[in-house]
This record gives structure tokens, sequence and C-alpha cells, in this order.
């Protein structure tokens, strides 16, 4: 695989379609800079800012840009929010879409076939092996990802969590929380 | 089902996530990245190759449980690029065998 990689690389950079400096700044950014933190802190600034909430759930791409996270796959970024009546999974039935800029690069489970095939006949099912029991009465909504669209769930606030910084708070989002294959744990 | 959903072992992480198991899927990963913000391919067109490629590869008989992506990810980028007429598979082989002279050389 990596002499197939090497030999697309080479043919690429000669014909001046990458460059190859370029690419290992890309995977920096995507390695060390991104990741699940950026969508962590998008959520904490939701749950204290009411006003940034509202904005997120109105026009999530623009509300996520102001906080600097641009880009992409991210562009047509739709926020979800968790209520005690209503819970949101995130799932790409066909390959694997996912909101990169603000979580990352997936998970392998995201990307298995079991749990592209599961989360939509059986999502219940799916909450139960990620340790995840809701009450029979939460509406459990699943989202099918698309190149065009990609979801962000934001999560329910944990209790007890009044006092906290806006920092603290996004300690609480874990990347599971945000594709709805988890809840936010307490601090 | 429980366990094709928990991490499958072996698959380096962080406690904020996957990472990339080996360079070349990075590589893959970036490349792919540069050559949509080049405008040689749209998102749309991306997911299609990609799917068609993964559902080949569960036809084939992979188990499909997320430790082969990289190299359904790479296949299909490959024909794209291919197709985009950026390269072709002929000129692939060939650079293939470049590599192997150059490690040997």
């Amino acid at each position: 695989m990596e002499r197939r990689v090497r030999a697309l690389r080479t043919v690429l950079a000669e014909k001046g379609y990458i460059d190859p400096a370029a690419l290992d700044v890309l995977i920096d950014t995507y390695e060390r800079k991104t990741g699940p933190r950026n969508g962590a802190r998008v959520v904490a600034r939701a749950w204290v800012d009411a006003e940034f909430r509202n904005w997120l759930l109105r026009d999530a791409t623009a509300a996520i840009a102001s906080l600097g996270y641009t880009g992409r796959q991210g562009e047509h970024m739709v926020a979800l929010e968790n209520t005690a009546s209503c819970h949101n999974l995130v799932v790409c039935t066909l390959c694997s879409c996912y909101p990169w800029p603000v979580l990352g690069l997936p998970p392998t489970w995201y990307k298995s076939a079991p749990y592209r095939a599961r989360a939509v006949k059986d999502p219940r099912g799916v909450l139960a092996d990620f340790g995840i029991r809701l009450p029979e009465s939460t509406e459990i909504r699943v989202w099918d990802s698309t190149a065009e669209v990609r979801y962000l769930v934001i999560p329910q606030r944990p209790p007890g969590t009044d006092t906290l910084s806006e920092e603290q708070l996004a300690a609480c989002v874990t990347r599971d929380s945000m594709i709805g294959t988890g809840l936010a744990r307490p601090p | 089902m429980k366990q094709a959903l928990a991490a499958p072992p072996g698959e380096p992480r962080d406690e904020s996530g996957p990472i990339f198991r080996e360079p070349w899927e990075a590589q893959a990963f970036a490349m792919t990245l540069a050559l949509y913000e080049r405008g040689l391919f749209t998102w749309p067109e991306w997911a299609e190759a990609l799917a068609v490629e993964i559902s080949a590869a569960q036809t084939s008989g992979d188990p499909d449980l997320g430790d082969t992506y990289y190299r359904h990810w790479l296949a299909a980028l490959e024909k794209l690029v291919a197709e985009k007429g950026a390269s072709s598979p002929e000129e692939l082989t060939r650079y293939r065998r470049a590599c192997i002279d150059t490690v040997a050389g």
C-alpha cells in the first residue's frame, strides 16, 4: 500500500496537481489541531450562551465558522440538540461522511458496515452496545449524513455543572456524545 | 456486534480518537483533500467513488469492519484520478515499478 501511495503522490506532484509540502501541513492539521476538541468548544459555547445556541440551531455552518472552524468537508453543517424527549444519532449509511473540521477523523466503528446498517434498523440496540439506555419515552432520531450535509449533535448538559467555566464544560463533551453514541460526561 | 462497534485491537488512538494506522493512510487522506481543493472532483463525486469501492469490497467478502477502510479509500482515489484524466492505471503501475527500483537501488 505504501508503494501504491508513493506512486500516486509522485505522479500527481510531477504534474503539479499536489504539493508534497502542503500535504504534510494538511496531515499535521488533521492529526493535531482539529479533532473532537473543536466540536467540544462549539457545544460548550452553546451551553453557556443562549444566543449562540439559537444561532447554531438556525445556521450551524455560520455559527461554527465564527469560532474559526471552517473548511473542506464541514461547509454545510446542521446542529441537532438532544433533549430529555429526543436523542439524535448520526450515521453515514453510504460510506462515512463525517464533520471533519469539528470532530477530526472518524473512529473505525463509525466506518464499519455493522454500525452503518444497524444504526438505522436498531438504534436503541446500538446505543445499548455503547452502554447507553434511554427511557422508552425518549424518541431516537437517526440522521444519515451525505456529501452535502454533516451533523453535529449537541448533547444534554450534565447536571451539576452550573459553576463550571466554558473550558471546563468543553472537557465534559466527548467525541461520541457529538455523534450521538455517547452522553456528555459529568465533570 | 458489540465487538464490531468497539475499537478493533491495534487501532492507534489517543484520548480524542483514532489516528492514522500507518503513514500511507494519512498521505491518501491528505491527497484527497488537496485534489478536492484544486477542483479535480467534487465531494459528491468522491463520496460516490468511495461508496462504490466499499460496496464492491463487501460483495467480494470483506467484512468491512473499518480496518480496511483506507484500502478502499486509496482504490477509490486511484480510480477517480484516472477518470479525471490526471493519471491512468498504466502510468500508476509504471511508477509503482519505478518505486521498487528506487528502493532496491
